[in-house]
């Protein structure tokens, strides 16, 4: 990992016009290969927004160079009017936080520590307060570990608290990975995939969960492979293909927009070979479909692409 | 391990009644095996007092009448507890039922293998050691008789916790019989009745460890650590330790305070110098392995040369404190020396750590592995010859003056309360106090904001660092300050040792302090735990030290253990909170392969997080 310092002070910023996060030109190059080029984007305070776009897109690079992962080749990203430094400690102290797409959670520690470590940046008791132990430091351990326990209340998660990371249900660890990342009371709330690999019941639990943080005034961000899942859930959608912002808008207008539609199923050929067989195939697919009428759901769930 | 099925718990809990499911290893009628059992342990009890050998040629005397000594204490304790175990465990006698809150025919089982190999191995011994089974004298035979017959009734007890096949072989059912369930909750006891059990198990841990470091070299010390082997599984499988912890974690001040004071009282259990060196060291290594284990165990920095800080703090001690070989010629008073020492340490630590820490995984532990061995050949090249004469080269600093505090001369003998206290009973006591500081130190910063990001680095440093942990800054406050703690503990053992030389800074060697040896200390006592890096520790100090034919072969011994261990119990000889969760996960529990632990046994807001100190 390179930890490039840059300039980390705040620069007045040009106009960000109250937005949460304002990411202009972010480019990231890795040798030849551009991932991330020249790619626009706010969040609004309140916003949910989606982030879409096929496998090896440069979703999850550009989340990272937003969270300070990655240092971006050119460009800048600001939240609420600072730009961001470079290190990932840093910019959730400045009010980011982030999930990732194979949870990461700190396996070996209690539900109850997840969190705690969460609230790392809100907290400042030195070695020294932890040794000397005044009333000052367990004032301050006590109103974490209050905190802590209102965000395990708020997923669900409050009886769990002594278990270990590692032994909780796959749906539970990621409902806990949201709340590690609560626990550092970000303005802009960055999920990378939230509802992989879940049931459908699963994922309408997700989607209250995302409201119910927008109701706590944090905007978010969503990577998402599930269609249904983010038109039913974001303001605004941004589609991402080859490292490019193609599309930002409503989900009318993505869902509408031919490019988009190319961009996940391709698009036809000028002299279009194997016509034929195609509407034959259609034709009989749709005779098995009347027959069966079985609704399938239609929703990729797609493997990773780091 | 095998897989806990749903019904293991539930059928582990109704064993008192149904009997004949649950074979042992031998199919006996429950009553008889029982019986025998008895019989065996009160033969095994009597024998004792029957002489073994006709000559006290043999060490500790098994001559004489009525009168048990040396080996034969082993036996006469191992078949008290076979029967206490069997009246309170499979008899359910009233008043003995606590003995037995786990298992109940485990332990009996366990007992009666250890007092039956420590028998058997004292016959021969004598055996061989007089030049044949001529030797023994009836007694001797008595003994062995009863302590087989003993262990014949507790292979037919049967087990506590049913296998998941119906008809299993031989090996498996007696593998069967040595796991049992864990404990039930513990009914509400007086607070006076658990802080009397505390002190009364530190009472006993004292005895133990006084008795096992006072017997005698060769066979005696051999029977001891046969049947302190099986014993502490035995007490495992009773259940006792984890009501023990449970109580430690209710009670934890007064848990440290009567360990505390348990080690305080020990130099008065000895009368013996030589027993009281070994003592010290045991001490300072014990200490410098807590250290590490808060860079290892808590921060998961695996550092490889950490010998090295307590070679710059018996160092730094050594020239600044009066010795005639040190080219400055000062002699500070010692708490000046402690604090140079420490703050040269802590200043080698961030100067070590800055660049290394940048590095991850083996690099980072052969980085380390690297700086350790230019300590030592640093230190080994200042000699005047092909460098500044500093620290005398090979020969090192010598005849370092004793101590003096308060006009309390520290190489004298003193007379405290009609005990007298040598010289390294002295030292014990000082470095007692070291040691209490670090186990402080050591579980306030575990248990804090800092000590979480420690952990949470250990885990997942990406994730860490998304979190707002500033790893680096982290992780080089973790490595200096194991660094300094080591650099305090440096200043006592040169003194203890009166002189220093750069080849007992070694990366491996055949006697501590070591790196390895450190480092094998913590992972065989258990990484992140207090009391593990010292039981590990001394357990890897007092062995060798009390067998010296095994030293040719320490290393090779070392490698066997840790094997074996990492293979049958990876969290080491103590587990930690978490690791207990991780390896034994309570039933019902996702993710867990282990053998049904039941509950932990810590109450709700006492244990772990909400814990807060005096």
């Amino acid at each position: 990992m390179t930890t490039t310092t840059t300039k980390e002070a705040a620069q007045p910023a040009p106009d960000t016009g109250g937005s949460v996060l304002t990411a202009t030109g972010v480019t990231m190059r890795f040798g030849g290969l551009t991932a991330v080029r020249n790619v626009d984007l706010t969040v609004d305070p309140g916003e949910i927004v989606g982030l879409i776009g096929p496998n090896g897109a440069g979703k999850t690079t550009f989340f990272n160079c937003l969270t300070g992962l990655y240092v971006p080749t050119e460009g800048t990203v600001q939240y609420k009017g600072r730009v961001l430094p470079h290190r990932s400690h840093l910019v959730t102290e400045a009010g980011i936080a982030r999930t990732f797409q194979n949870i990461r959670l700190f396996a070996n520690m209690t539900v109850l520590e997840n969190v705690l470590v969460g609230r790392h940046t809100r907290t400042s008791e030195g070695l020294l307060d932890a040794l000397l132990r005044l009333p000052r430091f367990r004032r301050a351990e006590r109103a974490s570990e209050e905190r802590a326990m209102e965000l395990l209340d708020f997923i669900g998660l409050a009886h769990k608290r002594e278990h270990l990371a590692r032994n909780l249900p796959y749906g539970e660890q990621r409902k806990l990975e949201i709340a590690r990342a609560l626990a550092s009371e970000p303005g802009l709330l960055l999920l990378d995939e939230p509802t992989a690999g879940m049931t459908a019941s699963e994922t309408t639990a997700t989607r209250e969960l995302v409201l119910a943080i927008r109701e706590l005034g944090t905007a978010v961000l969503v990577i998402e492979h599930d269609m249904r899942f983010i038109f039913n859930l974001c303001d605004k959608v941004a589609v991402l293909v080859r490292g490019e912002k193609l599309v930002e808008g409503g989900s009318e207008t993505v869902q509408n927009d031919e490019r988009v539609i190319a961009a996940y199923l391709g698009t036809p050929l000028d002299d279009d070979p194997g016509s034929a067989e195609a509407a034959e195939v259609r034709e009989a697919e749709e005779r098995t479909a009347a027959k069966a009428e079985t609704p399938r759901d239609s929703a990729a769930q797609e493997g990773d692409e780091d | 391990m095998t897989n806990s099925t749903p019904t293991t718990a539930a059928s582990a809990k109704d064993h008192r009644t149904d009997d004949d499911r649950l074979p042992g290893l031998l199919r006996l009628p429950h009553p008889a095996a029982a019986a025998l059992t008895a019989a065996g342990a009160v033969l095994g009890l009597l024998s004792t007092f029957l002489a073994w050998t006709w000559t006290a040629e043999f060490p500790g005397n098994l001559t004489v009448y009525a009168y048990p000594g040396g080996l034969q204490i082993l036996t006469l304790v191992g078949s008290l507890l076979i029967l206490a175990s069997l009246l309170g465990g499979v008899y359910a006698v009233r008043g003995l039922r606590w003995l037995t809150p786990g298992g109940t025919r485990s332990p009996v089982l366990l007992w009666a293998l250890g007092t039956f190999a420590t028998t058997g191995f004292t016959a021969a011994a004598i055996s061989v050691q007089l030049g044949g089974a001529v030797n023994l004298e009836p007694g001797a035979y008595v003994a062995v008789a009863g302590t087989l017959l003993a262990l014949v009734g507790a292979l037919g007890l049967g087990r506590d916790v049913a296998g998941d096949d119906a008809e299993p072989g031989a090996w498996r059912r007696f593998v069967g019989s040595l796991k049992a369930p864990a404990p039930a909750a513990a009914k509400e006891t007086p607070g006076w009745v658990e802080i009397l059990a505390i002190c009364a198990s530190c009472a006993i841990g004292l005895y133990v460890f006084a008795y096992g470091i006072e017997a005698e070299d060769g066979p005696p010390f051999i029977g001891f650590l046969i049947l302190a082997c099986f014993g502490a599984p035995a007490v495992g499988r009773a259940g006792l330790l984890r009501r023990l912890s449970g109580l430690a974690a209710k009670h934890r001040n007064v848990t440290l305070t009567a360990a505390f004071v348990a080690a305080l009282l020990f130099p008065i259990t000895q009368s013996n110098e030589a027993y009281t060196n070994i003592a010290v060291s045991v001490l300072v290594f014990a200490t410098v392995a807590l250290g590490l284990n808060m860079v290892v165990g808590l921060a998961g920095i695996l550092d490889l040369g950490y010998v090295a800080f307590l070679g710059v703090g018996a160092y730094t001690a050594a020239l600044v404190s009066g010795s005639p070989t040190s080219p400055f010629g000062i002699h500070v008073p010692f708490w000046a020396a402690v604090l140079i020492g420490a703050a040269v340490a802590l200043v080698f630590g961030l100067v070590i750590g800055f660049p290394s820490l940048r590095l991850h995984g083996d690099y980072l532990a052969i980085v380390t592995l690297g700086f350790g061995e230019i300590f030592r050949i640093s230190m080994q090249n200042l000699d005047g010859d092909s460098g500044p004469n500093v620290t005398n080269g090979p020969n090192g600093v010598t005849n370092i003056p004793d101590l003096e505090l308060f006009g309390f001369n520290f190489g004298q003998e003193h007379s405290l309360l009609g005990f007298d206290i040598g010289r390294f009973a002295n030292y014990y006591l000082l470095m007692l106090v070291f040691t209490a500081i670090v186990v402080m130190i050591y579980r306030r910063s575990d248990n804090s904001r800092i000590g979480r990001a420690w952990l949470a680095i250990r885990e997942d440093e990406t994730a860490a660092r998304a979190m707002g942990v500033n790893a680096f800054r982290l992780k080089l406050m973790a490595f200096a300050l194991g660094a300094t703690l080591a650099g305090m503990a440096g200043t006592v053992l040169a003194h203890v040792e009166f002189s220093v030389n750069p080849e007992s800074y070694k990366f491996v060697h055949s006697a501590p302090p070591n790196s390895a040896f450190l480092l094998i200390a913590v992972i065989l006592g258990g990484m992140g735990t207090v009391s593990g890096p010292l039981i590990g520790a001394s357990l890897l100090y007092l062995i060798p030290a009390k067998l010296q034919f095994m030293a040719d072969y320490q290393l090779l011994l070392f490698g066997v253990a840790l094997v074996l261990l990492m293979r049958f119990r990876p969290e080491g000889l103590i587990a930690d909170r978490r690791k207990q969760l991780e390896f034994h996960a309570p039933p019902g529990q996702e993710g867990g392969g282990g053998t049904p632990a039941g509950e932990i046994d810590v109450p709700p807001g006492s244990g772990g997080l909400s814990k807060t100190e005096a």
